[in-house]
């Protein structure tokens, strides 16, 4: 069950970030434009961010791993994301006025809303790979399948997102849905991690 | 769709490549942009530009090479009827320059009249002075830019146009960021307080019924030009839509230049409406919802 469930939050997450960097397109257009380049931009900082995220995620997973903090790292993630709803405007229309240069701009603005919430987020695949992986013979294979579950996600995100979500909803209410579903997988994952009461699966 | 309906189509794709193929077009210009494939071709006595492999299917601008002046498309004469509404333009706005037909005729109609012209494709501003004549004077100015970009931006500096010519959309691809309530609001910023829009609209999907009641939820009524099922223009003006007599008399007073590129009142003003021929419930489109590229697949 546990196991299980690391899948299900990494194929999450990667369903979760690249939806959000789709509406992330959509989100700047109005300001910045469709050009390549606010695509280039809007892809180089969750790039960033998730390389970032990974690091971090590494680190974190060193010290007292536990299917809790796993939920926590989505349950942060998520509620990184609630400002994209909140300020969105605000802060495209501050980076607008002081910064001429499209290029910059959609910069600049996707790294203020996005960075942080993409961080987290790039944080639960190495801390997931911590909590699966018993002994080194099987670590490949449990990389292996989490890399699975992680990108299998993030292709669904893609093509649900781009295809059928933007043809029914607004733009803040998929981003809602998207918080929501975080928010109740991180919860469920909590609950159970405590039942359990097993910080760490390999010992 | 019915199976029997997808069995038309797939013959009607079948034959259209078919045709395409066979159908002797010389090409004289390829070029890949940052954004699409520009192919110029001639056929038929004409010189066009096109987005696309296919030749034909999605011709953006065509010239006449025996008679350069003279408009080809249906649609650039609609958007012409722009002038019914106010036969004096002094300072005009084209979003899209393609070929550059549209500002060419302007600035021969209004040799004081200052026309800028947005383009987010570097490329197609010069396939338009190479292939088709698009020689700027300087009282135009082309800036290469994202439409919606430049739209906030003049719109801050408080920018007014007389005329403002949204020309964005070809039929592959629609930048989605310039169809929305948003975008027509900060236009309509733009407008003089008896300024005019003309934009060209897609008229063969369910696109038709959203682009219909997103202008009118900004525009309030507005002048459909439509022929068969191809484009439609909408003509919008602030401060409400001129009286028939009044079209009338600006008509005629532009008849002259107008048959000089090849039509005249008697073709254009039948075609003004007001006569709302869409569904008053499709959803506006809005920054939040704008899957125009999804809606706009063609209705059989």
């Amino acid at each position: 069950m546990q196991r299980f469930l690391i899948f299900l939050i990494a194929g999450w997450s990667g369903f979760f970030v690249m939806a959000i960097e789709l509406l992330s397109g959509r989100i700047l257009a109005p300001d910045f434009g469709n050009s390549i380049y606010v695509w280039g931009g809007v892809i180089t900082v969750f790039m960033l961010a998730l390389s970032v995220g990974y690091l971090l995620g590494g680190r974190w997973s060193l010290r007292d791993p536990s299917l809790r903090r796993l939920a926590l790292l989505l349950v942060i993630s998520a509620a990184a994301t609630i400002p994209v709803i909140l300020l969105g405007d605000a802060v495209l229309a501050a980076v607008f006025d002081r910064i001429d240069d499209p290029r910059y701009g959609s910069l600049l603005a996707a790294t203020l809303l996005f960075f942080a919430p993409t961080v987290i987020a790039g944080m639960v695949s190495p801390y997931a790979v911590r909590l699966l992986v018993r002994d080194s013979r099987t670590s490949g294979h449990f990389a292996g399948l989490l890399y699975f579950f992680s990108t299998f996600g993030s292709a669904a995100g893609t093509i649900l997102t781009s295809f059928y979500l933007v043809l029914y909803f607004e733009i803040n209410q998929i981003l809602t849905g998207l918080i929501g579903v975080s928010l109740a997988l991180g919860l469920l994952a909590t609950v159970i991690g405590h039942r359990e009461n097993a910080p760490d699966p390999s010992s | 769709m019915r199976p029997i309906h997808r069995l038309k189509t797939l013959f009607a794709l079948v034959v259209s490549l078919v045709t395409t193929s066979s159908a002797a077009a010389n090409v004289i210009h390829t070029e890949k942009s940052l954004y699409r494939n520009i192919l110029i071709y001639e056929e038929g006595g004409q010189r066009c530009m096109s987005f696309s492999r296919r030749e034909q299917s999605t011709r953006q601008t065509c010239k006449s090479l025996s008679d350069p002046d003279e408009f080809v498309f249906t649609y650039t004469k609609m958007m012409m009827g722009a002038l019914y509404l106010n036969p004096d333009p002094h300072r005009v706005l084209i979003i899209g320059l393609g070929g550059g037909v549209l500002p060419t005729a302007l600035a021969a109609i209004y040799p004081d009249a200052a026309i800028d012209i947005v383009e987010i494709d570097p490329a197609v501003v010069r396939v338009a002075k190479q292939f088709f004549g698009f020689n700027p004077s300087a009282k135009i100015r082309v800036i290469e830019e994202d439409g919606r970009v430049f739209a906030k931006r003049a719109g801050q500096a408080d920018g007014r146009y007389d005329l403002i010519m949204l020309d964005a959309f070809d039929h592959q691809y629609i930048p989605e960021h310039l169809l929305t309530q948003e975008f027509l609001l900060e236009i309509k910023k733009l407008l003089t307080t008896d300024g005019v829009l003309a934009a060209n609209t897609f008229s063969t999907s369910q696109l038709y019924d959203h682009e219909s009641t997103t202008y009118q939820s900004v525009f309030g009524d507005f002048y459909n030009l439509r022929v068969q099922w191809k484009n439609r223009i909408i003509l919008a003006k602030l401060g409400g839509l001129p009286a028939r007599e009044a079209l009338e008399t600006h008509a005629a007073a532009l008849e002259s230049k107008l048959q000089a590129l090849g039509f005249g009142r008697d073709w254009l003003l039948p075609l003004f409406s007001t006569k709302p021929d869409w569904k008053a419930d499709a959803r506006v489109l809005t920054d939040q919802y704008s899957p125009s590229n999804l809606l706009n697949t063609p209705v059989f």
